[in-house]
């Protein structure tokens, strides 16, 4: 599902990095770990299509992303990648349903209340649609998020730090929820995290067969 | 979610600033309706009111105060002419046709004019009811005149001296409503005509102490003014140089007089256009600042749209059509204020019976005020909307 050789991003005033060659499968969870500054989020955009890199390859959903235009990665990555911010970024201005609809928007695609609810419900907060975000905890927006990032079943979902500064008994309900989203939906996970509790609230079952993968980063590969 | 929709929802997550914003372009907006508004409206009644008089002839003075007394009837002419005068011009080859004017009495702020047939037959005007009048003390009342006086058929009426309202009654003399003239769209709708020789009659009757004084008195008849036709516009030259030279009268032409006032009311149009300017200046720097600080709170939402799959020109349009709303709810809030603008400004010159400017009037110029609008929303978006375009998905990535 996600394939990595020699990738290698360049920024225009700063680090140049080297990641280390991945494979993983489709359904598998991915750990990227490592300090601040190591690239993580910089892995993330480049699995997006978000950013290019300055040398190697990855393919993602049996894309390769570097043969993609601007045009022709937006609309891949509507389609492919759901993703969960750390900040979780709902927009005060729309209630719950109105932000996943946004998904739609960006997707190009008319709003459907019957997907959408859908979403919501299999996260367990289909009752909370015509709140706005001010109205909502942090696990429930949390939640929201998620339905958010998977409303248009996509086949990746990238996490960007979605433990931080929550306690454990949160955190722990914050990586069940993306495992199980995940499984259900047949989608590979990629967590990028600094969080070191998370690597062990990843299930592992016999002989490595949940499909786990940690990929610790170095900071200032080259 | 349409993206229409979406940016109205953008828009009205701000609605203190929404609607200041809104205020602010409106008000620009009313300015520049209300201007379109009046001057289309003052320049089509001088038209309308001003066609086929070539000159005017009246007693010396303004000439200015001559064609807005004689042709607008919204002054005090400068004073008298002797009916001689008039006749003897009536008669010089240049002339074509004369119409004869006599103002001197009101009936509840509406002018009385003593006049001839020719005076409702130049203005096309036609009757809605009843006929014109055969004999002296019947008259024929303009539509509004009509209407609000609230006068039919056969009504009786005393005029008053003067030509605004509080003067003495003539009572001695009443007139007989013998027609009612349709809505002509001209100064005729708001005036009362008569035949001259029924203001010749109420003022003789009233200052008249026996019947040497009346024979005196007819052998000097007096006109206000005459409305007079060349008939070659080589006239145009001679004519009016003739009447002020070589008679006690004066001789206004109109077209010269109403430009000379249209250049003169120019100064405080320029002064309001200005002003209507600067407000419409401060409306879209007051949206610039808006939508700029709008795509710096919205850096990170704007970027998790494009990781969402948004593409970066879809998201400018997002910004752009927030902007666009402003413009249509400016336009039609400025529209609507100009249009209310105007029709207090008709109703309080409608007051005085003057000048006929209302609301409610669809000029093709006020196209102008939605160009404006979207002018100036869209040029106050496009920094921001430039700004959406490159948001980068590292600025989500990165805001922790």
């Amino acid at each position: 599902m996600i394939q990595t050789r020699a990738l290698t991003y360049r920024y225009a005033s700063g680090p140049h990095l080297m990641f280390p060659d991945v494979d993983v499968a489709q359904g598998a969870v991915l750990l990227l770990t490592g300090p601040s500054g190591c690239g993580k989020s910089t892995w993330l955009a480049l699995a997006a299509g978000l950013a290019t890199p300055a040398s190697g390859e990855m393919t993602v959903a049996e894309q390769r992303l570097g043969a993609l235009n601007n045009i022709a990665a937006d609309a891949w990555r509507a389609r492919t990648i759901g993703f969960l911010p750390q900040k979780l970024h709902l927009s005060a201005a729309l209630n719950v349903q109105q932000n996943l609809a946004l998904a739609q928007w960006a997707c190009g695609q008319p709003e459907d209340p019957v997907r959408i609810g859908a979403a919501l419900t299999a996260l367990g907060v289909q009752d909370l649609a015509r709140r706005k975000p001010s109205q909502l905890s942090g696990g429930q927006a949390q939640r929201v998020a998620l339905a958010r990032a998977v409303l248009m079943q996509p086949r990746v979902i990238l996490a960007d730090e979605p433990t931080a500064s929550l306690d454990d008994a949160s955190a722990a309900a914050a990586v069940g929820l993306l495992l199980e989203t995940a499984r259900r939906d047949g989608a590979t996970l990629v967590i990028a995290t600094h969080d070191a509790r998370v690597a062990a609230l990843i299930p592992r079952g016999n002989n490595g067969q949940s499909g786990f993968q940690p990929l610790n980063l170095l900071p200032n590969q080259l | 979610m349409k993206t229409l929709t979406l940016a109205w929802r953008y828009l009205w997550s701000r609605p203190l600033g929404a609607a200041l914003n809104l205020l602010l372009l409106s008000l620009g907006l009313a300015s520049i309706a209300f201007l379109v508004l009046v001057g289309h409206q003052l320049n089509k009644a001088f038209e309308r009111d001003l066609a086929g008089i070539d000159l005017v002839v009246g007693a010396k003075g303004s000439p200015m105060q001559l064609i807005l007394s004689g042709v607008f009837h919204i002054d005090v002419p400068p004073g008298n002419i002797p009916l001689q005068a008039v006749k003897a011009l009536e008669k010089h080859p240049m002339v074509a046709s004369i119409i004869p004017i006599s103002l001197g009495d009101n009936y509840q702020g509406f002018r009385i004019v003593g006049t001839s047939h020719a005076y409702p037959a130049h203005y096309q005007a036609t009757l809605a009811q009843g006929s014109l009048w055969n004999a002296p003390m019947q008259v024929v009342l303009g539509a509004t005149a009509a209407r609000q006086l609230g006068l039919a058929l056969g009504s009786s009426f005393v005029g008053s001296h003067g030509l605004g309202a509080g003067g003495h009654a003539h009572g001695e003399n009443p007139y007989v409503v013998t027609g009612l003239l349709a809505p002509s769209g001209s100064v005729l709708d708001r005036l009362i005509l008569t035949d001259t020789a029924s203001v010749w009659k109420v003022h003789e009757d009233y200052t008249a102490v026996d019947a040497d004084d009346r024979a005196v008195m007819e052998d000097e008849r007096e006109l206000t003014l005459a409305l007079v036709r060349y008939k070659t516009p080589m006239a145009a030259v001679s004519l009016p140089r003739y009447v002020n030279t070589s008679t006690e009268m004066q001789a206004a032409a109109p077209a010269l007089e109403i430009t000379r006032l249209l250049s003169m009311l120019g100064i405080g149009t320029d002064v309001l256009r200005a002003f209507a300017g600067v407000l419409l200046l401060t409306a879209g720097l007051s949206v610039f600042i808006a939508l700029w600080s709008a795509v710096r709170e919205r850096r990170a939402d704007l970027a998790l749209l494009r990781m969402l799959g948004a593409p970066p020109g879809k998201i400018a349009v997002l910004l752009l059509t927030e902007a666009l709303w402003l413009g249509v709810l400016a336009s039609v809030l400025g529209v609507a204020l100009g249009q209310g603008m105007a029709a207090l400004i008709g109703w309080m010159l409608s007051l005085d019976n003057s000048l006929l400017i209302g609301g409610l009037v669809w000029p093709p110029g006020l196209g102008v005020v939605p160009a404006l609008a979207l002018g100036v929303s869209l040029a106050a978006a496009a920094l921001p909307a430039l700004g959406a375009y490159r948001v980068r998905v590292f600025e989500l990535l990165q805001s922790r």
